[in-house]
């Protein structure tokens, strides 16, 4: 199978802010043709090429889907990698607000009212940084501020994750 | 087969030639069959009076097996030979047995899978599963009057790798071609869904004999979207009567029971279990060591009582479910009730207070999954017609792991992922020269290892010899349509493919299936030899004919050689027609098939592409 790219897979413009709508129906139009259940009384190669492009379809919707693995896809798309490990570049003004983001989250560990509050606030906070990532990628093509805005983005990602285990463990 | 006739996917040829197609619920503690005749779906009955085909089976000394209701008959009285709840052992090791289960039967110890000892021998509980599924596919034959094209099997949405793989097993043993393995509670879902053409965000809530599954799926115009699935593979209304039995005898002061006492204790707390779902109390009679029975009140409170806990297993799966796609009680429209064990009244209040709602019940629980799942079938099969077209969309429900360095997990494909889905992973070799290694799969939640359930440890092997960490391989997990994982591996540097030998730590290994498959054709009478004979012949024609005529449409898409090999094969094959064994005009079809794979391939990514640059124009908004 020859690969597509995501965007065109689905016929969309090869951009950050997407028609969220549009996505998901060209979604389902590429699986109505390609999904293995279109196949099952077909041969075996024809059943093993349908499930390689469901299989396709199915990671470009995810990675579409999300705004945070669209960005970077989109970056590496423009030739940009986005290494997760590395943050040497992050500034100390930033490390030192996740430190105190992290912090608040442990504090906050068994007090649902108080792990509401911060995933309210926390939740402000990616609003405002994919604003500034849509800016960067679809407007002023910045793609060295995107990606600095982008690998924030990833330690705001962690917290959420921490935020939703404690609340987990709150519930079971 | 015809090759490559994909201008309409999934539409018959001759629309008003119906292929039959069945669905089966293969459950813990029944079975039925379902199809869709003259567009409308309905059980089958298994005989005169019943659609419900009990999961029991019965081995005598000759090796013959009874199942269903004469085999219930006589499981206190031989219940050692007498198979019931296979489902709970299906995939499973010894280690996993429940205390009962080893009181209720002799098992074994045995490599993949546990074994069960009956006086006609050692058995697995696949072919226990199978002898179920053949009566199941005897019956359809029967009532339908024709031969199958395929089943749609169901099995427990939060059944794993091993246990699908033992049910995809079961029904090749009982000669059924496995259309799709659909969730349990996706197939109720498609039955309700299709029932009411609904819209919205939907809960199922599926407690059955042995399982409990829990799934949230999104309808919409023509979509069943599963987007988040949950449960526990060994809770079920089993336990409810388990509990209840252990109590009665408890009441009895009997001590330790024979065999067939304890089973007979149990086939009375189920009854007792069942009466109570409509009355307030009831008498058990439970039977004596020394044949006497005893008398026990019991009433629907104390049972309650004695089963909360159980009831209150059930919520957290649920509150996963919910977590993992951020909706809240209130986001959900509406709940359905699947399975015999959501019966009970305690267990409808649960599930009610739960969602502060009155779930839906009005499709029988018992029936409704073998409806959807012959819905699905139906459409599988080929028999959509004009207007129905709906699309369904599966999930992953545990997520798939690889051992990294001191016994953790590292997921790389995380639960409720939509199927099919695939994650490539690169490794590198360690030691100068090194062509080997061994990658150890699991699936599961935990981050440790050892509280996965092993799936299986895959060695690469034919890794071209490089100096350490020179090599880099590329290894693809790919989770298909059924919810199975296929493993293949390729250096990269090279593009030599690696060979990749699986090593499943459940399950039985393909040469066991082959053996028991052999076996049983061996025995099989004249009548199915000839059959088979006749069908591989149909089979080679319609391959040829297909290849013919890709050939005459698509011959640009052909170098010379491969041409000339095509045609090499198709002469070979036309002579093995002649012959008279089933099995060489088989193995000239592989060839044949093996040789046009790249061109089929070829043929099939060109009409994919066109008919998604087809679709895209149609469907841009004007």
């Amino acid at each position: 199978m020859q690969v597509i790219d995501y965007f065109s897979l689905f016929g969309m413009p090869e951009r950050f802010e997407l028609d969220m709508p549009q996505l998901e129906q060209a979604y389902r139009n590429v699986q109505a043709q390609v999904h293995p259940d279109r196949f099952v009384s077909k041969t075996e190669v024809e059943r093993r090429v349908a499930m390689q492009w469901a299989t396709h379809a199915n990671e470009a919707y995810r990675t579409l889907r999300n705004p945070l693995s669209r960005a970077r896809y989109l970056l590496s798309r423009r030739g940009i990698e986005i290494d997760a490990e590395r943050n040497t570049a992050m500034s100390s003004i930033f490390l030192t607000e996740q430190m105190r983001w992290r912090e608040a989250v442990e504090d906050a560990a068994g007090n649902a009212g108080e792990l509401e509050r911060l995933s309210d606030s926390l939740r402000e906070e990616e609003r405002e940084m994919f604003a500034k990532v849509q800016r960067a990628l679809d407007v002023e093509r910045d793609d060295a501020q995107a990606a600095e805005t982008l690998r924030r983005m990833m330690f705001v990602e962690k917290l959420r994750v921490d935020i939703n285990d404690a609340r987990a463990v709150l519930e079971s | 087969m015809a090759l490559l006739q994909i201008s309409e996917p999934g539409m018959s040829a001759e629309p008003h030639q119906a292929r039959i197609a069945v669905g089966i619920d293969l459950g813990t503690t029944n079975s039925l069959v379902a199809t869709v005749r003259h567009s409308l779906p309905e059980c089958l009955r298994v005989d005169e009076s019943a659609f419900l085909l009990p999961s029991v089976v019965r081995y005598f000394p000759d090796g013959t097996k009874v199942v269903g209701a004469a085999a219930v008959a006589a499981q206190a009285a031989d219940s050692r030979n007498t198979i019931a709840s296979v489902k709970r052992m299906m995939g499973r090791g010894m280690q996993d047995m429940e205390p009962a289960l080893h009181e209720r039967y002799d098992l074994i110890d045995a490599d993949g899978m546990v074994r069960i000892n009956t006086v006609a021998g050692r058995v697995t509980p696949v072919e226990v599963s199978a002898e179920i599924l053949k009566i199941l596919r005897l019956r359809a034959e029967q009532s339908l009057a024709g031969e199958l094209v395929g089943a749609v099997i169901t099995v427990p949405a939060y059944f794993d790798d091993a246990q699908r793989q033992a049910t995809k097993d079961a029904a090749r043993l009982a000669g059924l071609n496995v259309l799709r393995l659909l969730n349990e509670p996706t197939a109720a879902a498609i039955a309700y869904g299709l029932d009411h053409a609904a819209e919205g965000v939907y809960a199922v809530y599926d407690l059955g004999g042995g399982t409990f599954d829990f799934s949230i799926l999104r309808l919409s115009r023509g979509v069943f979207e599963v987007m988040a699935t949950s449960g526990d593979s060994a809770l079920g209304g089993d336990d409810f009567d388990q509990i209840l039995a252990d109590w009665l005898t408890q009441q009895t002061h009997s001590g330790k029971q024979n065999r067939d006492i304890a089973r007979g204790v149990l086939i009375e707390a189920r009854r007792v279990k069942e009466a109570l779902t409509q009355e307030t109390a009831v008498i058990a009679n439970v039977p004596l060591e020394n044949g006497d029975i005893c008398y026990v009140n019991i009433d629907a409170e104390r049972f309650q009582l004695l089963t909360r806990q159980l009831v209150e297993r059930t919520l957290s799966p649920m509150k996963k479910a919910l977590r993992d796609v951020d909706l809240k009680v209130s986001d959900i429209e509406a709940v359905v009730l699947v399975g015999g064990a959501t019966r009970m009244p305690h267990v409808r209040r649960a599930v009610a207070a739960f969602f502060g709602r009155e779930p839906f019940t009005d499709i029988d629980p018992d029936k409704v999954v073998a409806i959807g799942a012959a819905i699905q079938a139906n459409i599988l099969a080929g028999n959509r017609r004009v207007g129905e077209d709906w699309l369904l969309l599966d999930v992953t429900p545990l997520s798939l792991g690889l051992e990294t360095m001191g016994g953790l997990v590292e997921k790389i494909i995380p639960r409720n992922s939509t199927i099919p889905v695939a994650k490539a992973q690169e490794f590198t070799t360690f030691k100068d020269g090194q062509t080997a290694m061994a990658i150890h799969a699991v699936q599961g939640e935990r981050e440790l290892v050892q509280d996965c359930r092993s799936l299986a440890r895959f060695e690469l092997r034919g890794i071209p010899p490089l100096v350490a960490g020179a090599a880099r391989i590329r290894v693809t997990f790919q989770v298909d349509a059924d919810g199975l994982l296929s493993v293949s591996a390729r250096e990269l540097s090279t593009g030599v493919e690696a060979n990749v030998i699986v090593k499943p730590s459940y399950g039985l290994a393909d040469e066991e299936i082959t053996a028991m498959l052999r076996a049983g054709f061996d025995n099989a009478n004249n009548d199915i030899r000839i059959r088979a004979l006749r069908e591989q012949q149909v089979e080679a024609k319609r391959l040829i004919e297909a290849v013919e005529m890709a050939m005459v449409e698509d011959g640009d898409l052909l170098v010379a050689e491969e041409k000339q090999v095509i045609e090499e094969n198709i002469r070979e094959l036309l002579r093995t027609c002649d012959g008279q064994t089933h099995l060489a005009i088989k193995a000239a079809i592989d060839d044949l098939s093996h040789a046009t794979a790249k061109f089929a391939e070829r043929r099939m990514n060109e009409a994919i592409r066109k008919a998604l640059t087809g679709s895209r124009i149609d469907d841009l908004p004007v």
